[in-house]
């Protein structure tokens, strides 16, 4: 009788130029592709002297997953769901397993995923490195506050199982750790319950960014999910014009009779792809002011509830494969935020000036944060977050940029690491107060320093 | 390491006391580059720019270094990549020659065009070596204007910048792909040490206008350069010129 012999080829590391979601600040690297555990230990074993990082679907929109001359992971193939448990609605997955694997897999039993950012296409591992959040943070916090566990491999080979209770420092130190304590080789996760896949969702629109704190200060207790749109380059008294969208899952009863049969059906179809054609600047002042103005009057003055799919009201940008080709070549970035909730003027002061500069921006979302999770280098905590996209070649953007820089430290804020392509070393001490604790964590873990990205090589980390 | 709108955090200067390499080096220390590695032959003068550079918060280290030495020069730059990331390499070293010099004395030319040609050959391979192991950085030459056409006036410079020009072309293109980036700078005559006293040629620019050059070019990662901007036009036309009328125009420039 013949044997099952599985005939494996093992994946060939090739040097490839990698960048983030911006495709900004290339950098190349020896890029392996490990299916198992005992892969990714060989992969980081065998990592030189420039160090190994690890790397999911790239949509950090800077440099985090890249390590230029070093090792790259990609993980993405290691997407397999590993068990689930029905009744507790948990789920123990590998490291690539992404949201919209997850969506796929555990919706049609009642259960979504935690937290969800703006789109699908994050694996878990990238999840909790970025300690990502979503529209309903003030309500749900942010990702690694659902993970029960995780298994972690350290620099020396070794691999610790990490929970909360058990390992507060290096878990916390892992959440929004930017992949430098180590690989994540399988998470359990804390599901959310859900009745139907489909949103109810309120939309009004606001007439200034006054009127848009106002709105989701008095509403967000009432709604898990919450954000409010605004038109960047309005000024005066419209500055900060936009719209804010509430909503909470519905219920079965909340369906119209003929979703009712299908509650909890996801099927979201990708209509696109954009072709990598575009010229770098079709995204300006003028073509923005356009998109903002004809967005401004679509939404609804009056508040105005529809049944939304998840795919619509938290993805909208996932209909189009690859978006960010419409910034051309020279790319874009985005600048992400957070002040405490008393800094309103901190904020105006930001949304006037990039509004009177006229820093064209694509999506332009405001957000109330709940409090932070424990993870030292995470970014959400209590306040405003407000967060830009801008094309590199906006003139007089450094500058700009740098001013919000000082805007934001000079009010206790700070920026993402998820999101930040640019900003200077000094500014990421001041802004994060453990980052000293994470640097203790990490020579602990790592006193070699075998991983490393070229994020953490320019701040310092 | 490099962002994504173009600041650097690293400098080495080949040619560090040249003054299109302290007005750029300025440049980037002003901005994000706190350490720099000026390298040159002349102690002193790398010592007084290092200073100017220190006033600009950044830590600068001055290491000798002979363009005409091509045999020390894996020697002297491979361990500068050792202790840390260089993100910026600018090749700024040349000497202009006297051509009347030059044309009575065949190895006064030959010392210039082994400065400006042979050096920059072996030290740019050095370096481009260098780069492609950290897998990013940019090559900056400094080429000229000269080296589109040689004119009888300076054919002796002009050549030399014409073999680093394409030179350095060749090397961009044989690195697309390792994350290592060339760019060719070619600024019209500038007002500078190297040519004091010289009657200024048409469009002249100035140390400071390449240095901005230089930082916007690295912004979008561009492959050539021209300061200012629109000498591109003008060299365009030239280049074209039938070669009689070309030495009519390059005999009223001197």
């Amino acid at each position: 009788m013949a044997t099952d012999m599985e005939v494996t080829t093992v994946p060939q590391p090739r040097r490839e130029q990698l960048t983030g979601w911006g495709r900004t600040a290339p950098s190349v690297a020896e890029v392996l592709r490990p299916r198992t555990r005992q892969e990714v230990a060989e992969a980081v074993a065998g990592a030189g002297a420039r160090g190994v990082v690890a790397r999911g679907l790239g949509r950090s929109y800077g440099d985090p997953a890249q390590n230029g001359g070093g090792r790259v992971l990609d993980l993405t193939s290691m997407d397999r769901i590993l068990d689930v448990d029905l009744e507790n609605g948990r789920a123990v997955v590998e490291p690539g397993v992404s949201l919209q694997q997850l969506m796929q897999a555990m919706l049609p039993f009642g259960y979504f995923v935690p937290v969800t950012p703006g789109t699908r296409y994050v694996t878990v591992g990238g999840a909790i490195a970025c300690d990502i959040h979503g529209k309903s943070h003030h309500a749900d916090g942010s990702f690694a506050q659902h993970v029960v566990s995780m298994d972690l491999l350290l620099a020396d080979g070794s691999v610790r199982t990490l929970t909360p209770e058990a390992e507060p420092e290096l878990f916390w130190a892992t959440a929004g750790g930017m992949g430098l304590t180590g690989v994540v080789l399988q998470a359990t996760l804390q599901m959310m319950p859900v009745e139907t896949s489909r949103i109810l969702v309120q939309t009004r629109r606001v007439a200034n960014l006054d009127e848009a704190m106002e709105q989701m200060t008095a509403t967000d207790a009432d709604y898990r999910f919450s954000v409010a749109s605004l038109d960047n380059l309005a000024t005066g008294p419209a500055l900060g014009r936009g719209w804010v969208e509430s909503g909470n899952f519905a219920t079965r009863d909340q369906l119209p009779p003929k979703l009712r049969a299908t509650p909890l059906a996801f099927n979201p179809k990708p209509l696109a792809t954009m072709p990598n054609v575009f010229p770098s600047g079709l995204l300006n002042k003028r073509t923005v002011r356009i998109m903002n103005e004809a967005n401004f009057r679509r939404a609804p003055k009056a508040a105005h509830a529809h049944l939304a799919t998840i795919g619509g009201f938290f993805h909208p940008l996932d209909a189009i494969h690859d978006w960010n080709r419409v910034y051309g070549a020279a790319g874009f970035l985005q600048y992400q935020f957070v002040v405490p909730f008393a800094a309103t003027a901190t904020l105006r002061r930001v949304v006037e000036r990039v509004a009177v500069q006229g820093a064209p921006s694509f999506v332009t979302v405001l957000k109330r944060f709940g409090p932070a999770s424990p993870g030292h280098l995470s970014f959400p905590t209590g306040g405003w977050t407000l967060t830009y996209d801008f094309p590199t070649g906006t003139p007089g953007l450094t500058g700009l940029l740098n001013w919000m820089d000082a805007q934001v430290l000079e009010a206790g804020g700070r920026l993402y690491l998820a999101k930040d392509s640019r900003m200077s070393a000094q500014d990421l001490a001041a802004m994060y107060p453990r980052l000293e604790a994470f640097r203790k964590v990490r020579a602990e873990v790592d006193p070699h320093g075998v991983f490393v990205s070229d994020q953490s090589r320019r701040l310092a980390l | 390491m490099k962002d994504s709108l173009g600041s650097v955090q690293s400098l080495l200067v080949l040619g560090g006391s040249s003054d299109i390499a302290l007005a750029a080096a300025r440049r980037l220390a002003q901005d994000r580059t706190k350490r720099i590695i000026l390298a040159g032959r002349h102690a002193d003068a790398l010592e007084a720019g290092a200073e100017v550079l220190r006033g600009h918060g950044a830590d600068v280290r001055t290491v000798p270094f002979d363009a005409l030495d091509v045999e020390s020069h894996e020697k002297t730059l491979g361990p500068l990549f050792e202790e840390g990331d260089i993100d910026v390499v600018l090749l700024a070293f040349g000497v202009l020659g006297d051509q009347a010099e030059g044309e009575r004395d065949p190895l006064a030319a030959a010392k210039v065009v082994q400065t400006n040609y042979v050096g920059a050959v072996t030290s740019s391979l050095v370096a481009a070596e260098a780069l492609k192991k950290q897998g990013h950085g940019s090559l900056v030459v400094i080429s000229s204007v000269a080296a589109e056409r040689a004119r009888k006036a300076n054919f002796i410079y002009g050549s030399s910048k014409a073999g680093l020009d394409a030179f350095a072309q060749g090397l961009g293109d044989s690195l697309v792909g390792t994350g290592v980036h060339v760019m060719v700078v070619r600024p019209s005559f500038v007002e500078s040490k190297m040519t004091a006293g010289m009657a200024k040629g048409p469009m002249a620019t100035t140390p400071e206008a390449v240095a901005e050059g230089i930082v916007d070019g690295l912004r979008r990662n561009a492959e050539m350069v021209w300061v200012p901007a629109q000498v591109r036009y003008a060299m365009s036309a030239v280049r074209h010129l039938p070669r009689p009328v070309f030495r009519k125009v390059a005999e009223k420039q001197g």
